[in-house]
This record gives C-alpha cells, structure tokens and sequence, in this order.
C-alpha cells in the first residue's frame, strides 16, 4: 500500500470520492442556508485529478485573489483540507451573514478589505462548510474524524494552493480537487481540496469497502 | 518588448534576450532565478520540495530544490551559457497558515524549501546575489534574465525589484 500514488486511482475511487464530495456539499449547503437565511442551490460537484500546472487556470489565475480557509484533520484519518474560494464570493458571504452590514454589493466585493471581524466570520463560514463535508466522510466511513481550527488566508491563488499541492508533491504529481458551485442571488464558486494522508487513504478505501 | 514565458508549478523555463520569465503566486514554493551575466541567457524554476533523496516518487525533477537546480543550471549551460559565471536570486519560502504541532515538518516547508536552495547554490558555487523570501505571503515574480532585474509582487504592497 506504501507504494499506492495518485496515478494509481481507479474509477470506482474517483466514484466514491465523488459521491463523498456530493454528500459533503450537500449538507454544507444545508448548513450555510441555515447561516444566511436564503435558499442556496448547489451543483453536481466535479471531482478531477489535476496536474500542479493546471491547479491555478482552473480557480481562474495563479494570482487571482482568493480566501482560503485550511484547517487539519485528526482522528482515524489524518491529513487537511482546503476550502477555497474567490474574494468577492467571500464578501458576498460575509455580508449575508452579517445581515448586509457591510453594504458590499456586487462591484464593490472585489476590493473589500477584510477586517478582524470579516475574518473571524468567513473562518466560521469555512468551518462550517468544511465540517459538513467532513461530517459526510465520517458518517459514511464510521471513522472519527476532528477538525482542527480554521486558519485563514487571503493571498494569490497560487500562494495558497501551494500548501495543498505540496502536501500532494510529497506523494505524486497530481493533486485531487473537488469543485462545487453554490449560487443564491449570485453565483459563488467554492473548491474544496481534501487531503488525506497515505495510511489515511488506505483506511478510508476500506472502510468503504473499496479494497 | 520581449515575451513573457510562464513557468508553473514544479516546472522551470530558460530564456535570453528580451524575453522574461515569470511565475504566478509563489507561496511556500520557491522561485530560484539564475543567469549568466555575460550572455543574458537564464531561468528559472519553480521548486514545491526540498529534497529529491527524501522521497521515493521522485521521477518530476524540477518539483524538488536539488534536483531542479541542477536541470535549471544544466538547461542554460546547454543554451550557451558560461557555467562558471552563473550567479542566482531567489524568492517565495513564505508560511502561509500558521500551524504548530505535530505536522510542523511539513508546515514549515516554505523555510526548508530556502535552506535547500541555498545549499544546492552553494554546493554548485553559484553566489546568491539578492533573496526575498519567508512571511507569511505569497509573491508573483518576473526575472529578466539581461540585466538580472528580478521583480516582485505581493498582495497589498509596492512591487520589489531585487
């Protein structure tokens, strides 16, 4: 198993990390709905295998501005997940949860700057995204698993992704990206980026019965 | 005005004249530029790790610091420049979360990714002429190779030229 890498991944694992990623962003969606107040509808998630180079034109540009909300994880599994997403959807969010606050609207997000409390809140956002997606992994997989805090970054895409992709480097040349859209009255592009460690991937396969 | 040749992830470019390569948001990577001051002929790469020998699954050369120096050194030897004249600059190495903790290895990686650089440099004898690296950002960067200017962009701060 010590010699399992990325390229190795069969379908059927794609299949299952895929229906995870569904699981996961559904009940987040659930949960940030609850947070906002308003309906929130959400895509298919798309789960790809990216090559490092590819990583930043998919998020839309290695030096596009983006929060980044990271947070380890502990338990049977070990390892970290990212949740991404681009700052203007991050304002957007914010303000929703801050009952419109901050009076950004849709020209003004792109510049917002992010303050003690903006932050304290998108971390909570992130967690909560993040732990629902989680929470899926866990229940399907009987397995504890703990989040450690949020930490939060506001910085170029590539410059976050590349905490992540290293992670990834030490195993293979090719990270593992989930992709969701959640829209309400306007479109937020979220990317979660799950991150097991080796033995971790061993565990979860076959307590899903994988292998 | 010359082109401006992108380097991704675990890849690295060589270029002369006008030309200018870059790469996009550094973070914990590190951005090693080297040139051969008499020809303007130079590159750079984009290393995520800093050893090869640390890790089994090795065969991606320019995603390691040791290894993807000496290609980067190799490639501009190849394209006609003087391997005893090379001289460096590097940025990124930067933390981007702040963790502590049992994986602190693997977070301080942006700090382990400089040391590594600049062992590699040393072992090979190519000076260290300017750096910009550590904190807690991520850096977009321009080298060109001519005259050696190597430009630096974070979020929220003046552009560098080291």
């Amino acid at each position: 198993m010590k010699d399992l890498n990325m390229e190795q991944l069969t379908n059927q694992y794609f299949d299952v990390l895929k229906e995870l990623g569904n699981i996961g962003a559904g009940n987040a969606t659930t949960a940030l709905a609850q947070m906002i107040n308003c309906k929130v509808d959400m895509s298919v998630p798309q789960v790809r295998l990216l090559e490092f180079k590819e990583l930043g034109e998919i998020v839309g540009g290695e030096d596009q501005i983006m929060v980044g909300i990271y947070l380890q994880v502990e338990g049977d599994i070990e390892g970290s997940i990212m949740f991404i997403l681009s700052k203007s959807a991050a304002a957007h969010l914010v303000n929703k949860l801050m009952c419109g606050m901050l009076g950004i609207d849709e020209e003004s997000a792109d510049d917002y700057q992010f303050g003690e409390m903006e932050c304290s809140a998108i971390k909570e956002v992130g967690n909560i995204i993040t732990g629902a997606y989680l929470n899926a992994l866990s229940g399907l997989t009987n397995m504890k698993i703990y989040p450690s805090i949020p930490q939060l970054g506001i910085d170029m895409a590539g410059a976050l992704l590349s905490v992540p992709a290293i992670e990834f480097g030490v195993l293979g040349d090719k990270i593992l990206l989930i992709q969701t859209k959640f829209s309400d009255d306007v479109e937020l592009d979220g990317y979660f980026i799950l991150l097991p460690d080796m033995n971790s991937y061993e565990k979860i396969l076959t307590s899903l019965g994988v292998m | 005005m010359g082109e401006i040749i992108k380097v991704g992830m675990a890849d690295l470019k060589t270029c002369s004249g006008d030309d200018a390569v870059t790469t996009l948001g550094l973070g914990s990577c590190v951005g090693i530029a080297i040139r051969d001051p008499g020809s303007g002929i130079g590159g750079l790469a984009h290393i995520m790790l800093p050893d090869s020998t640390e890790i089994r699954n090795n065969g991606n050369r320019p995603k390691f610091a040791d290894t993807g120096i000496e290609d980067l050194v190799s490639e501009i030897v190849k394209k006609g420049g003087n391997r005893s004249k090379l001289v460096a600059k590097i940025a990124g190495g930067a933390q981007m979360f702040a963790f502590g903790g049992n994986k602190s290895d693997m977070i301080r990686v942006g700090e382990r990714n400089v040391i590594a650089s600049k062992k590699k440099l040393e072992e090979l004898k190519i000076p260290l002429l300017a750096e910009d690296t550590g904190e807690t950002y991520g850096r977009t960067v321009i080298f060109y190779p001519q005259n050696g200017d190597f430009y630096i962009r974070s979020v929220g701060m003046p552009e560098k030229i080291i």
